[in-house]
């Protein structure tokens, strides 16, 4: 792609990302949503979150892969089961994943 | 921070807007990790055919990282705008859920809520959840504050710097943000049913990411939350 249309694809994807974060505001405005869907959006961050753990650990592309991040995400994981503190997850799963991949793990 | 010279927003109900400063205080670290993404990014922008310039503004006019990734991986293998748009549009295709969800707590006309629905990012809407279908929108703005200066930031130094920096990959920053939305989500977990919910929702999920483009999987998963349609009628909470 040339730069000139690189800079049509920035313009492009900058305004569907404004439409759908905007959408739903824009379609339901002041309303509230009906009391049924109170339900859907109280159970949405569960499905949400697990989905988002599941393909940022195992996805690359279209392809599932059980890796260095994978392993690194799995002693992260291990760390936070036991309540100790996000930040100290972090650096687990940042060093183990780095010491996988050192060790030549995809 | 409420005062009497806030009658301005007469007609409304006074909203407490003392979370901003908490947003911002938890910001700042989730905000520190997206910087290092954004150096990513930036790097991976370059080597794909952007600008250090063109990555700059597209991180400061966008603000999806994951969305800007699939475009700009897209680009580095050939691919034409189309395929790039779309890969993108799928990819962000979960701020259509999470945007509907938060409308009925933002405050304004319609396009005034289409634009605080901006500072939406899966951090933020996260952790701006009150857990009882509500969200704290001053949260919800704080939090995502210094996500997005650090994200601009990072892709700068990345798209400018990153010759500099070497291989990113190697650091293992990819398992940062698995890690962050699993610790988000094990708060989720004691709520009643949301155990099941998580579980369908990665199965959807992990079934779909050989079938289809990345994003729909995300997207797919989000459509089992529609149970809670099921739960309501039956008078359960």
């Amino acid at each position: 792609m040339s730069t000139a249309q690189i800079w049509v694809l920035i313009g492009v994807v900058a305004l569907l990302t404004a439409l759908i974060k905007g959408a739903g505001p824009l379609v339901l405005g002041s309303r509230q949503l009906p009391p049924r869907m109170i339900g859907v959006i109280t159970l949405l961050p569960s499905a949400l979150l697990a989905a988002l753990v599941v393909t940022t650990a195992l996805a690359d592309g279209d392809v599932l892969r059980v890796g260095a991040t994978a392993g690194g995400v799995a002693a992260g994981g291990l760390v936070l089961l036991v309540r100790a503190p996000l930040v100290l997850a972090v650096v687990v799963a940042v060093g183990v994943t780095a010491g996988l991949r050192a060790l030549g793990v995809a | 921070m409420t005062t009497e010279g806030s009658a301005r927003d007469a007609g409304e109900d006074p909203e407490d807007r003392s979370s901003f400063r908490p947003g911002l205080r938890v910001g700042v670290p989730i905000g520190i990790v997206v910087g290092l993404v954004g150096v990513s990014f930036g790097v991976v922008g370059v080597q794909a055919g952007l600008t250090p310039l063109q990555a700059v503004v597209m991180s400061a006019l966008v603000y999806a990282a994951s969305g800007q990734i699939a475009a700009v991986t897209v680009v580095g293998s050939g691919g034409g705008l189309l395929p790039a748009v779309l890969a993108s549009g799928l990819m962000s295709s979960r701020f259509l859920a999470m945007g509907l969800a938060l409308t009925p707590s933002l405050r304004g006309n319609r396009l005034s809520r289409a634009a605080q629905g901006q500072a939406v990012v899966d951090t933020s809407w996260a952790m701006s959840n009150n857990g009882d279908g509500t969200f704290d929108r001053w949260l919800l703005f704080g939090s995502s504050a210094p996500q997005y200066v650090l994200w601009v930031a990072g892709t700068a130094l990345g798209a400018y710097g990153g010759g500099l920096l070497g291989d990113v990959d190697r650091w293992g920053l990819d398992a940062v943000f698995p890690v962050f939305f699993l610790s988000l989500l094990l708060g989720e977990l004691r709520g009643n049913g949301s155990r099941a919910i998580a579980a369908a929702g990665a199965v959807v999920a992990l079934a779909l990411i050989p079938l289809t483009p990345p994003g729909v999987p995300v997207l797919a998963a989000s459509a089992v939350a529609l149970v809670g349609l099921r739960r309501r009628a039956g008078g359960a909470a």
